[in-house]
């Protein structure tokens, strides 16, 4: 049975930090979840995530990850992804990769 | 220990070369993803889930001051400060930018070291035994051999592209503190009528099917260290599973076919191709003059008293030396709350310190991801303790429940598919905190965010491994692993444990032993082989327990 389609957003790892970033409605990369485009159906999700493929100059890796959403923007919905957003545990490096967060 | 040839300084910085203009062509755009991810994976480069990062190899766990100030440099300058020790010997850097990695990689190469094959499906870094040339029950140094082997290995033209990755791993004392039966081939020195030879283990491994390595040799003379592993290497190369990864380990072809069969094709291309190598003895002659042992500086051979600190410091974090006046000293890098594993530069360099002013210039990377200052005059250990705890290095729990091996985890790591450090830390602040570490005394405890087991839970006391179900953190446990020359893979439990229970379940688990032991001298692992795993699971599933312990 085919998944039912859930809001996304469209992810990848910045080319040249190795950071995660989000792709915003303008085709920016964001390095803030707040900012990105929510894709609320399977064919615009995967025109975006095709046209994400193509800027492989600037990220690596573009996926779709699931999210909540909420007036302030989207949030993570897998625990994958909200460690992904908030950093690791490690005091040093906490956050400090993602301004607005 | 091993210095660079012009050989190896001009085949390291022209690879340094190439990855310099591979990264230029990334990023300009002249290569794709797909093309660069196995070029920068050859040279140590993963993307993790937050950054980049870069594997050093250590060859067999071992480094001068020189290299570790070097790494302390690195760490500052391109990195956040700090590195992480791993359980294969190693240290990675968990954010390098992609333009700085050419440059790192030269500055490795100033010290002759490099991030090649810490990657890919080729020969890794062997590892050894971290009390190798130190140790009182050694038979020989195994050093020399793994050199041997990582010359032989490095760059080898045929092995660049095996079905996996191949982890070979060497002991050459009584005690196997290596492991070496967890790995595709194990190697243990062995005297036989006076010759030195090795005992050969093939197929061992941990990761998603974990096997304990089988004899495939029960003495290999020195001389045919080098083409027997070639033969090994050489038939798993034809045999091994290529179709499915999870599938292609040494391992499941040993299993898959049989250890006789596998030894008859050993033993056949060996027979065919032996004559093609030269004799060891006069590579293994040069190479053991670079591992001569120091001009020891007499001592006494009594630990020096001190404050109760200092010796509850020696009680857990010396072990015994080939001359009785040194003593070999574990530095915990497992002060509880810290991530295992991570030192920062400056206490990298207190390290290289110590190392030349009290350990002849001499460190080691243990596989249980604290470091090793081998050769220690007793009478010197007053000022290394006082020296470390200046450095924040001198927790007393060297084999203790708050030493634990605890892979990156999902917070770093992208394999990951649940923490492993926030566990650990948790679980050592609460022995910590509860000052029961030394009532419990020796117990290996080990934490695996994934399946592939890079925190070697199998083979713990207790093992924890870290699983997503329905979308949650599940941490299941084993008990009675053991990674010693007894190795055991351990049994699990039953039903895992969300991230807010475990550590309540670990703590019922050595509250039942303290209560089951039949004296203060009986173990964690020998009470174990003794009762078995039911009173663990009656301790940790029954309704009375967690509400005793709730």
């Amino acid at each position: 049975m085919k998944r039912r389609f859930h809001p996304s957003v469209v992810t990848a790892n910045d080319l040249f930090e190795g950071h995660p970033v989000w792709r915003t409605a303008d085709g920016r990369w964001s390095a803030t979840i707040r900012e990105a485009e929510v894709l609320r159906d399977p064919e615009t999700a995967e025109a975006r995530l095709a046209a994400a493929a193509s800027d492989a100059a600037r990220v690596v890796g573009p996926y779709l990850a699931e999210v909540a959403t909420a007036p302030e923007g989207p949030a993570p919905l897998h625990f994958r992804e909200v460690f992904r957003v908030r950093g690791p545990a490690h005091a040093s490096d906490r956050l400090d990769h993602l301004p607005g967060e | 220990m091993y210095a660079y040839s012009d050989f190896d300084e001009s085949f390291v910085r022209n690879r340094v070369r190439q990855f310099r203009d591979q990264v230029e062509r990334r990023i300009d755009g002249r290569l794709s993803e797909d093309e660069f991810k196995p070029l920068r994976l050859m040279n140590g480069l993963y993307l993790q889930l937050h950054a980049y990062m870069l594997r050093v190899a250590i060859p067999y766990g071992t480094l001068d001051a020189r290299q570790m100030r070097q790494l302390a440099t690195i760490s500052e300058r391109w990195d956040r400060g700090y590195g992480h020790f791993t359980t294969r010997q190693n240290i990675q850097f968990n954010w390098p930018k992609l333009r700085d990695v050419p440059d790192m990689l030269d500055a490795l190469a100033d010290v002759g070291m490099h991030a090649i094959q810490t990657s890919g499906n080729c020969v890794r870094n062997v590892t050894s035994d971290h009390f190798a040339g130190a140790a009182a029950d050694e038979i020989a140094d195994p050093r020399p051999y793994a050199e041997l082997l990582r010359q032989w290995s490095s760059d080898h033209p045929e092995f660049q592209y095996l079905p996996r990755k191949f982890k070979i791993a060497i002991t050459g004392a009584t005690a196997d503190r290596a492991v070496t039966r967890a790995h595709d081939i194990g190697l243990r020195v062995v005297a036989r009528d006076g010759a030195v030879g090795f005992e050969v283990s093939v197929g061992g491994g941990l990761g998603r099917t974990p096997m304990i390595g089988r004899v495939i040799r029960d003495f290999l003379p020195e001389a045919d260290l080098v083409p027997y592993v070639e033969a090994v290497l050489g038939v798993y190369n034809q045999l091994g599973r290529r179709d499915n990864k999870y599938k292609a380990r040494i391992k499941i072809a040993v299993h898959e076919m049989g250890l006789d069969t596998i030894r008859d094709l050993v033993e056949a291309r060996f027979a065919e191709t032996r004559s093609e190598f030269p004799g060891a003895e006069a590579a293994l002659a040069e190479i053991r003059a670079a591992f001569r042992a120091p001009d020891f500086r007499a001592g006494g051979t009594a630990i020096p008293s001190g404050s109760p600190a200092f010796r509850a410091w020696t009680d857990t974090n010396l072990a015994p030396h080939r001359r009785e006046d040194h003593a070999i000293v574990t530095v915990s890098l497992k002060t509880p709350g810290q991530q295992p594993g991570d030192a920062s530069a400056d206490q990298m360099r207190a390290i290289a310190d110590l190392a030349e002013t009290y350990g002849y210039d001499e460190i080691r990377i243990s596989h249980r991801q604290n470091v090793i200052l081998p050769h220690v005059r007793k009478d010197d250990l007053p000022a290394v303790f006082e020296a470390l705890a200046a450095a924040g290095l001198a927790a007393a729990n060297a084999g203790l429940i708050s030493d634990i091996i605890a892979c990156p985890g999902m917070d770093y790591c992208a394999l990951a598919t649940a923490r492993s450090i926030p566990v650990a830390q948790e679980i050592a602040v609460l022995f910590e905190t509860l000052d029961l570490a030394h009532e419990v005394g020796p117990l290996r405890l080990n934490v695996s965010g994934c399946i592939n087991a890079c925190g070697h839970h199998h083979v713990a006391d207790i093992g924890i491994l870290g699983l997503e179900r329905a979308g949650v953190e599940t941490y299941q446990i084993t008990l009675g692993g053991d990674p010693t020359e007894r190795i055991a893979i351990g049994e699990r439990t039953g039903p895992g444990f969300a991230a807010d229970e475990i550590v309540g379940a670990v703590e019922r688990i050595v509250t039942a032993y303290l209560e089951l032991r039949d004296s203060a001298d009986e173990t964690f692992a020998e009470a174990y082989r003794r009762l078995g795993l039911a009173p663990f699971q009656k301790a940790l599933y029954s309704e009375e327990s967690r509400e005793n312990a709730a």
